[in-house]
């Protein structure tokens, strides 16, 4: 599904990846995990296709096409997801009215269709009933004035409404006490199938106890300099990082 | 001959046939005098500075139209607030236009100010109430020698008006150069409630200057909710003078919602008599073209324990130009106050501009005055979150500025009013807007 080769990108003129290759396929969880500063989030924001970044080498294939010539909503249109670190908040669109406009434009750009409201009303239902989500919070403007743990149920809420090919989490479980953790973790693995695969971005281990990897990939300063299965992070959890730090140097 | 000697010349000429037992002959003869004296306002005046009337004031522009328009009312129905039952005080080219209003005497007054200015019964309101706020000079003191009709209510103590009000003045273009002088007087007494609106609209692609000033008092305990739509013909230009009295504890909301025209000039000032009284301003302006749009208001805060908010957010397309000047003015007995003002501008063109000046002068040592002003580009990080999510650019940007703009209509009490302008934005911003839950 995602092949990537050799990426290096940075802002201006500070590299910041620095030769990242990865392979994913449908059906499969990586997590990406690293100390601060290491380029996780940043190799989030250049999948879903952040201006800011510029790839300067490498490639990033996604079922035959390279994410790197595409807008960033080409890419959502494709079947990309990003679960944000920091939502953003917009006041003024309600949850309704945002996740209404960014699934009809999906929509639009496949060549089908608005979706019947009646349809849309369904499974707004559906979905905040199995994130556990009050329904007045649907009225709110979109972020304003959630908390933490709102903003991130939030973007599993968008996340589950788009059903992406490929969802990549951003330090999901940051913000998050011990059950919103469980739900969301419970709505992610809800939406597993063989068709689509998940990328979990973070600092802990503890989500991957609930969301359990395939694969476990250390990213440390631009690179991916260690991959395992699930029982390495177990050792990340123990160890820290520093003994992968000794075992490069 | 210049216009301002065109008109003063022309008062002497229709000095009787205006004043055919008025009551107000000579506030008029006063007035045409202090025209006389102030003339029409220049660039060179501080208040004046970014708006030019230069262009508008042609010296074929006359006050009043030598025959009578109608229109049907299949043609104009879009702009009243058809989904709902109101009052209506509808004037075409100046002229009151009986089949097209609803007026009524039940309980208070509904009605013309043409009648009110000639009537035994009204002379009372008249004498305590006409011309008595709206100071005289400029443009004020021409429309107070010339104004010949507009809006009169009248809403007596305790009295809550059962459904809004909307005045309407229409403009067929039948006649080029006309610069006409609408004239509303609307007087709450104690306790009383009311909402009204006021549209300007042009039905033709004609230029037309409107030179409109309006008295509002606003008594003890009073309460009044005034929305201004102002969305008008590429040509048509529209200055609105807006002179609000408020006594002890009452409220005033004036929401002025501009988004068309070639010219808008706005003076809204509020004079905050009695304690405890309390003053909102909010505004939208989304413009674009060559359009330009000037919010001049003034707080005159007399009374202490008095409060007053504004809130004005404007959206500037192509060359368009906007001018937002708030002042404040606090007098040494106005303690305990709490004033606040906020400008929030976004310029999508290069072109654009804005030009943004709070003032404020306080003479009170213990109140409580904060302004703030923004003037920017969209943010950046919202839009890439919406991107993100699949939302093309131009829809997110669309959908940004509705967001930004839509925001100031929270405070709209007529919800099929808000909806009306909330359609208006999206249509503008160019946002499909849905359903909500």
């Amino acid at each position: 599904m995602l092949d990537i080769q050799n990426l290096h990108a940075g802002v201006d003129d500070k590299n910041i990846l620095k030769g990242i290759s990865l392979k994913v396929n449908a059906g499969e969880i990586h997590a990406i995990m690293g100390p601060n500063g290491a380029g996780k989030s940043t190799f989030a924001s250049i999948l879903a296709g952040k201006e800011e970044f510029q790839v300067t080498q490498g490639t990033m294939m996604f079922e035959g096409e390279d994410l790197s010539e595409l807008s960033p909503e080409e890419r959502a249109h494709k079947g990309v997801f990003l679960s944000f670190q920091y939502p953003v908040e917009i006041p003024g669109v309600t949850v309704t009215n945002f996740i209404k406009t960014a699934i009809n434009q999906t929509r639009k750009a496949q060549g089908l269709e608005d979706m019947p409201a009646g349809e849309m009303l369904k499974q707004i239902k559906q979905v905040s009933e199995m994130l556990d989500i009050d329904r007045k919070f649907l009225s709110r403007s979109l972020n304003e004035g959630f908390s933490g743990g709102e903003k991130k149920r939030n973007e599993i809420f968008q996340m589950a409404m788009l059903a992406p090919k490929l969802a990549i989490l951003d330090e999901t479980d940051s913000g998050l006490d011990i059950d919103a953790l469980r739900i969301v973790a419970s709505g992610v693995n809800k939406l597993r199938s063989d068709q689509n695969a998940v990328i979990v971005i973070t600092h802990y281990q503890r989500l991957l106890d609930h969301i359990v990897p395939d694969f476990v990939h250390v990213l440390m300063d631009g690179k991916i300099v260690k991959s395992g299965t699930k029982e390495l992070a177990y050792e990340l959890e123990e160890k820290g990082y520093d003994w992968i730090k000794e075992a490069l140097k | 001959m210049e216009l301002k000697e065109k008109f003063i010349s022309s008062f002497l000429a229709v000095d009787d046939y205006l004043n055919e037992g008025s009551l107000v002959h000579d506030i008029r003869s006063e007035a045409i005098k202090n025209f006389e004296a102030t003339g029409f306002p220049t660039k060179k005046s501080e208040a004046w500075k970014y708006t030019s009337l230069k262009a508008l004031l042609r010296d074929d522009l006359s006050i009043f139209p030598k025959q009578e328009a109608t229109v049907e009312f299949r043609d104009v129905r879009k702009y009243f607030l058809h989904d709902l039952d109101t009052y209506k005080i509808v004037f075409v080219d100046g002229q009151y236009s009986a089949f097209l209003s609803t007026t009524t005497h039940e309980g208070m007054d509904v009605c013309l100010l043409s009648s009110a200015l000639t009537k035994d019964k009204y002379k009372a309101v008249i004498e305590n109430y006409f011309n008595q706020v709206a100071p005289q000079h400029g443009l004020n003191a021409l429309n107070t020698a010339f104004a010949k009709e507009g809006a009169y209510i009248y809403i007596p103590k305790h009295k809550e008006v059962d459904k809004p009000i909307e005045i309407l003045y229409f403009y067929t273009g039948a006649e080029s150069a006309l610069m006409l002088q609408p004239r509303n007087l609307i007087v709450v007494e104690e306790n009383a409630q009311v909402q009204i609106i006021e549209r300007h609209q042009s039905l033709s692609e004609h230029a037309v200057l409107t030179n409109a000033v309006t008295e509002i008092f606003v008594n003890q305990r009073a309460q009044v909710d005034y929305y201004k739509i102002q969305n008008d013909q590429a040509q048509a230009s529209l200055i609105d003078s807006t002179y609000v009295k408020q006594e002890r504890d009452s409220v005033c909301s004036v929401h002025t919602f501009s988004f068309g025209g070639q010219l808008t000039r706005n003076n809204l000032n509020f004079y905050q008599h009695g304690e405890h009284a309390m003053s909102i301003m909010k505004g939208i302006t989304l413009i674009e073209g060559k359009q330009h749009v000037d919010h001049n208001t003034l707080v005159h805060h007399i009374a202490p324990n008095c409060e007053s908010h504004q809130d004005y957010k404007g959206v500037y397309d192509d060359r368009s130009t906007g001018v937002f000047n708030g002042k404040i003015f606090v007098e040494k007995e106005a303690q305990k106050l709490n004033a606040f003002q906020q400008n929030n501008n976004i310029l999508i063109s290069d072109k654009a501009t804005i030009n943004s000046k709070p003032q404020l002068e306080i003479f009170a040592d213990d109140v409580k005055c904060s302004h703030g002003c923004t003037i920017g580009q969209l943010d950046e990080d919202a839009l890439f979150y919406m991107r993100a999510r699949g939302i093309n650019e131009k829809e997110a940007r669309g959908l940004l500025m509705y967001a930004f703009a839509n925001n100031v209509l929270e405070s709209v009490k007529i919800p099929e009013l808000k909806k009306r302008i909330n359609r208006i934005i999206a249509l503008k911003m160019g946002v499909k807007i849905g359903f909500d839950l």
